[in-house]
């Protein structure tokens, strides 16, 4: 195996933790208008994810840096090609998080709202538009030659590209529904194990089309074992999350999460961008990576600082594991 | 294409209206999170009831103010792909590693660790949360580091080659990069401009309260803390000042010739007061001069040689092919005099506060005051100062608040303007590294979204640190002051609400 399929690995590694861990906060966001009854209810579901958020948010970026230091060409195309649907993540990114912070930090009545609002529509709006871009990514975009992307907004906008966005903001919002189950207690957990089976149902049957299409159109047998393990492991959640094994079921809403992810870098490679104008101008883990100096040092940053990241962001949640209700959110502001 | 809207200008706009934007936030980050933790130090050794008070003062500042920062800082990062892709395509294989580490090493730890400090009050016994926020700081710390090593690469390419046959600079010695004294040069100025930020913020506030005589004994301390940091970290700005300037006189002769508006070389040259010259013509009309202080600067001897703009222009003109390697002077030399202005303004402010606060036992015994008193200005050794100048002096130590904060500003837009017309220094010109398939109309749409949004943010955030300023440090509570004693909390707490909730 060569250094630049490492990385490629890597990198699918970096948005599987990212979309695990983000995965239930955009969820969460989303549950604070499907779910939450009052205010009151709104602010346990918001601190569930109180103290993790921001660290989830870095597998972002680090994903983004990864990209940039391993692969220029695909962070050089991606970035610039999707220039507008990029921006409209990064400005609902910045309200986000903004908005967890401020929320709180003045008693006014219509100062809370708004920002409860924006928690609402930037959490749902990023967990639609991720799947979008990845389903743009590998459906094949308008490449020319010169690795640049030649396309229009409107080619980003597709039955493939918008049936993943619906997916990832379904699959999402389940795993949050689930998380909110696994950390609340009282009224607001039953009605997150009932929304969670009503969400998981949904999400089965986007998720079903679009994976039977992407293996279809573009899948092999390794793809075809992660689509297994992802209906396996959405039917096996749905099934916990109905008998009451939270920890289960969300381990498992993970698990499907991952296999999607998995599922789409399998399809994608060799290719890291392909252009649906000519297969001789896709990006390939190839012509898109760094020297193989350049990957080896960033090899052995990634051994030795991700178990670590890992390590500490595992006792993080360790920390915070008690579950939390209605009861234990103060009365002031 | 019109100059005014050729994407390179748009895409300099936004990069530099994003960044600045940043960057205010960014060295109060930095300064409070060590400042927070290093009173919550002095409460974890002497229990002293004041030190937390002014751990949760300090901490509510620095938490409005570290938002800011980390969600301005996000844009930074797909910034590079999305209007300068062909400088990312260019560099990656170099500029690449050092985000990617810095995200891998600190931006995981700030942002873990702060979780943890903001809502482990009663989640983690007193000294693992004192830990966490050591822990933060070190990340704001680490952070700088990478990104300054990234942008020295920027101002001086060392460690690299470049590869002819995929057209692009591939590293070779990564050690260096991070190594080089350009960077550990600019780590250092911008660390110790960092803390002169922090400093000031508190010696600022502090005045403010003081001068109303409320909050004493946490805002007489904090008052000190601010002080005795706007003295040492201004004293070491301006020593680091000093060693980048002599490293920028080595590798960006241009630079510094725009900064002093010397168009032809002198030995020995002269440091400019004050200059008003003729661009196209390259000469000054006016200046007024302080003889052979340039040379020292550049070289620690009054008589030697320091090349001049045009000199230099023609030497590059020589190296790189025919065209205009002067960076826009006017900006370079004013950039230069703000920021060495406003940076010595606050040390000066600081160092005069320091002096009329003095310790106790330099004071005579009528003009000593008690640590719940606001203390006595006093200039000279018997006389302490009339309530009219008392006065003045707390509201220029408020106003001396946002000196840094210019100067840091002032002081990046000198080391990036002056480094034009190229991005990397002798290698990639700016005009070659922006993306050649994002349109005009989607520069002018990212740039008019991120400039309206960061003044709405800015004016929602100045707004709450008035509130929170105003408000004082807060009184404490029983659970404040009973800590749990083991980590997640102790079980008779299991029912209470939540130390810290959003």
């Amino acid at each position: 195996m060569e250094l630049h399929d490492v990385w490629f690995v890597l990198i699918a590694v970096l948005w599987t933790g990212y979309f695990f861990l983000e995965g239930f906060d955009f969820g969460v966001g989303v549950l604070t208008k499907l779910l939450a009854r009052d205010r009151k209810e709104r602010r346990v579901l918001i601190n569930t994810i109180g103290p993790v958020w921001d660290g989830n948010e870095v597998w972002l970026l680090t994903a983004g840096g990864a990209t940039f230091a391993a692969f220029p060409e695909w962070y050089a195309t991606l970035f610039s090609g999707f220039y507008l649907p990029l921006l409209l993540i990064l400005v609902c990114l910045i309200v986000r998080g903004v908005a967890f912070e401020y929320r709180a930090k003045r008693p006014e009545e219509k100062w809370q709202t708004n920002w409860e609002h924006a928690i609402f529509w930037t959490s749902l709006l990023p967990a639609l538009l991720w799947g979008v871009a990845f389903g743009n990514i590998v459906r094949g975009v308008k490449i020319d030659a010169e690795m640049e992307y030649v396309g229009s907004l409107g080619d980003l906008v597709n039955v493939y590209s918008v049936l993943g966005g619906l997916v990832t903001l379904t699959l999402f919002t389940f795993h949050g529904a689930v998380f909110t189950a696994l950390k609340t207690v009282g009224d607001i957990r039953d009605r997150s194990r009932r929304l969670a089976t009503s969400l998981g149902l949904v999400t089965a049957v986007l998720a079903l089309v679009f994976l039977v299409w992407t293996q279809v159109s573009r899948g092999d047998g390794k793809s075809f074992v992660a689509v297994i393990v992802a209906v396996l492991a959405l039917v096996a959640a749905l099934g916990f999350n109905m008998v009451g094994r939270e920890g289960w079921a969300f381990a498992l809403s993970g698990v499907t999460i991952a296999a999607v992810v998995a599922m789409l870098f399998l399809t994608l490679f060799p290719n890291v961008m392909p252009s649906s104008l000519n297969e001789e101008w896709n990006l390939t883990v190839a012509n898109a990576s760094s020297s193989p100096y350049t990957l080896k040092i960033m090899t052995w940053c990634a051994a030795v600082a991700t178990p670590i990241v890992l390590l500490y962001q595992g006792w993080t949640y360790w920390v915070f594991r008690k579950r939390i209700g209605t009861q234990h959110i103060a009365d002031a502001h | 294409m019109d100059l005014a809207l050729a994407p390179e200008t748009l895409a300099r706009w936004q990069f530099g209206i994003t960044t600045v934007y940043h960057f205010l936030f960014v060295p109060l980050t930095i300064s409070l999170a060590a400042l927070t933790a290093g009173l919550q130090t002095a409460w974890v050794r002497t229990e002293n009831d004041k030190y937390l008070r002014a751990t949760k003062f300090w901490g509510k500042l620095f938490l409005i103010n570290i938002a800011m920062g980390v969600v301005t800082g996000i844009v930074q990062e797909f910034q590079f792909g999305m209007n300068w892709s062909d400088y990312s395509r260019f560099v990656g294989d170099i500029f690449g590693a050092p985000l990617a580490f810095e995200a891998l090493i600190a931006f995981f730890f700030e942002s873990t660790f702060i979780g943890l400090w903001i809502f482990g009050w009663d989640k983690l016994p007193k000294k693992i949360h004192l830990a966490c926020m050591w822990m933060v700081s070190i990340g704001t710390v680490l952070s700088a580091y990478f990104i300054l090593a990234a942008n020295s690469w920027m101002q001086h390419p060392v460690g690299y080659r470049i590869n002819e046959e995929r057209g692009r600079a591939e590293l070779t010695d990564f050690w260096l990069v991070l190594t080089q004294n350009t960077a550990l040069t600019q780590f250092f100025h911008t660390m110790t401009a960092a803390f002169l930020v922090g400093g000031a913020f508190m010696a600022g506030i502090s005045a403010f309260h003081l001068a109303r005589r409320k909050h004493i004994p946490v805002m007489r301390m904090s008052l000190r803390v601010g002080l005795v940091t706007v003295v040492l970290a201004g004293a070491l700005t301006a020593v680091s000042g000093d060693l980048l300037g002599k490293v920028m006189f080595k590798q960006q002769p241009m630079k510094m010739a725009a900064a002093e508006a010397l168009w032809d070389g002198e030995a020995p040259a002269p440091f400019s007061i004050f200059a008003y010259g003729d661009v196209d013509a390259g000469h000054n009309k006016v200046a007024i001069e302080i003889p052979g202080l340039l040379s020292f600067l550049a070289n620690d001897d009054f008589t030697s040689y320091v090349p001049g703009i045009n000199d230099v222009n023609k030497a590059e003109q020589e190296a790189f092919g025919p065209g205009d390697y002067r960076p826009n002077i006017p900006v370079a030399y004013w950039g230069f005099r703000w920021m060495i202005g406003f940076g010595m303004a606050s040390f000066g402010i600081g160092l005069l506060g320091l002096w009329l606060t003095r310790r106790k036992f330099l004071l005579p015994p009528g003009l000593r005051t008690g640590d719940d008193e606001a203390p006595r200005l006093v200039l000279f050794r018997n006389k302490a100062l009339s309530p009219r100048f008392t006065k003045w002096y707390w509201i220029v130590a408020l106003w001396t608040m946002a000196f840094p904060l210019i100067a840091n500003s002032w002081g990046w837009i000198f080391t990036e303007m002056g480094r034009q017309p190229w991005v990397v220094y002798g290698v990639l010109r700016t005009r070659d590294a922006v993306s050649p398939g994002v349109s005009q109309g989607e520069v002018i749409i990212s740039m008019t979204v991120f400039t309206l949004l960061y003044a709405v943010l800015a004016v929602i955030e100045v707004r709450l640190l008035l509130k929170y300023v105003k408000a004082g440090p807060p009184e404490l509570t029983e659970s404040d002051l009973n800590p749990p004693t083991r980590i997640g909390g102790d079980d008779k707490d299991a029912d209470r609400p939540m130390a810290f909730s959003y």
